[in-house]
């Protein structure tokens, strides 16, 4: 480790012809690349290569750096490209058991290094989202989801009419970059965290009328 | 007795995170409380009396004891040090944290293995004895402001690198630190988030580490701290004294220049 610094500084510092000035940004974005792989370790069920970002996350990671969003073409491409990933439920039900969704969304747990692979992964959705009022230890990253389904006027979630929230909703849960190309949210479906059954879980915790969600 | 008391306190109100017991203000108002109340009690102060022994005793193969360890100061210098790290140093041609800074010292003074130290486990062996150090040297440093150097350009560099590593989206669930901690007033649960992209003001963030955690009963230092938060980004393991926990540090401290420093503090 030790030894790995000085050789980093000592290709940066021939890259910069013995200037004693901070790199450029590239040269800075290849130096951070090095470190990460330098410092970094396999542990547990996480593999080093989770670390590999894809076109995603660089160009939000890098915005992000900047300190200004995404160019709107940038945005519209990388929203295409996440909602090519999203797949319909395999049975068409789009709506699961709200009583099994608000276990998900308590859930945190799953994909750490201290997790197993046997460890049932969780939604995360309390630690960022207020959703039945009722549980008052939420996390306020994300908008509030209370009475998402009544807000949005869906009295019968299999009808023609809350087709298109339903859907939204699915895409969302399982692709949110799909919809905002440098969301905060995960991408549950797209990246294996969730699958179709614990979705449609959590969909009919937010959308199912009996759900207290939307009392 | 009274310290055990409180700890059983202290651990009934840790463990209620998620049960609904009270009204949110109410939980917040209870833990603000019982965080007043154990000031007078800190059980860091234990680890801070174990690390000042550390420092003078004589250990490892050679025989020596750390009082000749260069923390930045000169050999020797304790007070002051903690809020000036990271920093580089001349004589490893690295920017190093406290931590990693010890670990060159029990190494070079005191003979210690400092590869094996790095790969143990905190709260293991050695680790034990690198925490104490650490919560005795930050103490040292108690109420002091940050005032990280940055006029040589290794440590610019490394500012700017951590700032890349705070900001680096990644893993199965696209989590950076900016997830949680780059924007005011956020909470994960009922836990305030402090915004570090920007100062978050005395003794908090940075300036809080190292700290007592009551809800698992033991002492972190920082180093320990971003690992933790690193495992719950579901990031891989962040090799102990690494670059990356390095530079970030920096990017932190920085962002922090001029708050003071409460370490070691006492969180939930």
């Amino acid at each position: 480790m030790i030894h790995h610094q000085k050789v980093i500084f000592l290709a940066l510092a021939v890259g910069l012809a013995g200037c004693a000035s901070v790199p450029d940004s590239a040269s800075l974005d290849k130096f951070t690349a090095d470190i990460v792989k330098a410092s970094f370790r396999d542990e547990g069920i996480v593999k080093a290569s989770v670390l590999d970002a894809d076109e995603t996350n660089r160009l939000c990671s890098e915005a992000d750096v900047a300190g200004k969003p995404l160019d709107d073409a940038t945005a519209k491409r990388v929203e295409a490209l996440n909602l090519k990933t999203v797949k319909a439920p395999p049975n068409g039900k789009y709506l699961g058991d709200w009583k099994e969704g608000e276990k998900i969304a308590q859930n945190g747990r799953g994909l750490t290094y201290t997790d197993s692979a046997k460890t049932v992964n969780g939604g995360n959705c309390y630690n960022c989202h207020k959703i039945d009022q009722k549980e008052i230890s939420f996390g306020t990253i994300g908008p509030s989801l209370h009475n998402y389904g009544k807000l949005r006027g869906v009295a019968d979630p299999s009808s023609a009419e809350a087709k298109p929230v339903v859907e939204y909703t699915w895409g969302k849960i399982w692709n949110s970059k799909a919809y905002n190309a440098c969301s905060n949210m995960p991408r549950a479906g797209h990246m294996g965290i969730l699958n179709a059954a614990q979705i449609a879980d959590v969909m009919a915790l937010l959308l199912d009328p009996k759900s207290p969600v939307n009392q | 007795m009274r310290i055990a008391n409180k700890l059983v306190v202290a651990a009934v109100l840790a463990s209620s995170g998620m049960v609904v017991w009270a009204q949110k203000n109410a939980a917040v108002q209870a833990i603000e409380e019982y965080r007043a109340m154990l000031q007078d009690g800190n059980p860091a102060d234990l680890f801070e009396a174990k690390g000042e022994g550390l420092w003078k005793q004589k250990r490892g193969p050679k025989n020596a004891t750390l009082e000749q360890c260069d923390l930045g100061k000169g050999p020797g210098v304790v007070k002051g040090v903690f809020v000036e790290l990271p920093r580089f140093f001349a004589d490893t041609g690295r920017v190093q944290d406290l931590e990693s800074r010890l670990l060159t010292c029990m190494d070079t003074l005191q003979g210690l293995d400092a590869a094996a130290i790095a790969k143990t486990s905190f709260g293991k062996g050695e680790q034990v004895n690198m925490t104490a150090l650490a919560t005795w040297i930050a103490a040292e440093s108690k109420g002091m402001k940050f005032a990280l150097p940055q006029a040589h350009v290794k440590e610019k560099t490394f500012y700017e690198v951590g700032k890349r590593l705070f900001f680096q989206r990644a893993g199965p669930h696209d989590f950076s630190c900016a997830s949680c901690h780059g924007e005011d007033d956020k909470r994960i649960r009922l836990q305030d988030l402090p915004n570090l992209t920007k100062n978050p003001g005395d003794g908090v963030g940075v300036a809080a580490w190292p700290a007592y955690r009551v809800s698992n009963g033991q002492m972190w230092g920082m180093q320990q701290r971003l690992n933790d938060c690193y495992r719950q980004q579901r990031f891989p393991y962040p090799g102990f004294g690494s670059d990356a926990t390095i530079a970030l540090g920096v990017y932190l401290g920085v962002n922090s220049q001029g708050s003071a420093s409460v370490a070691p503090a006492i969180k939930r």
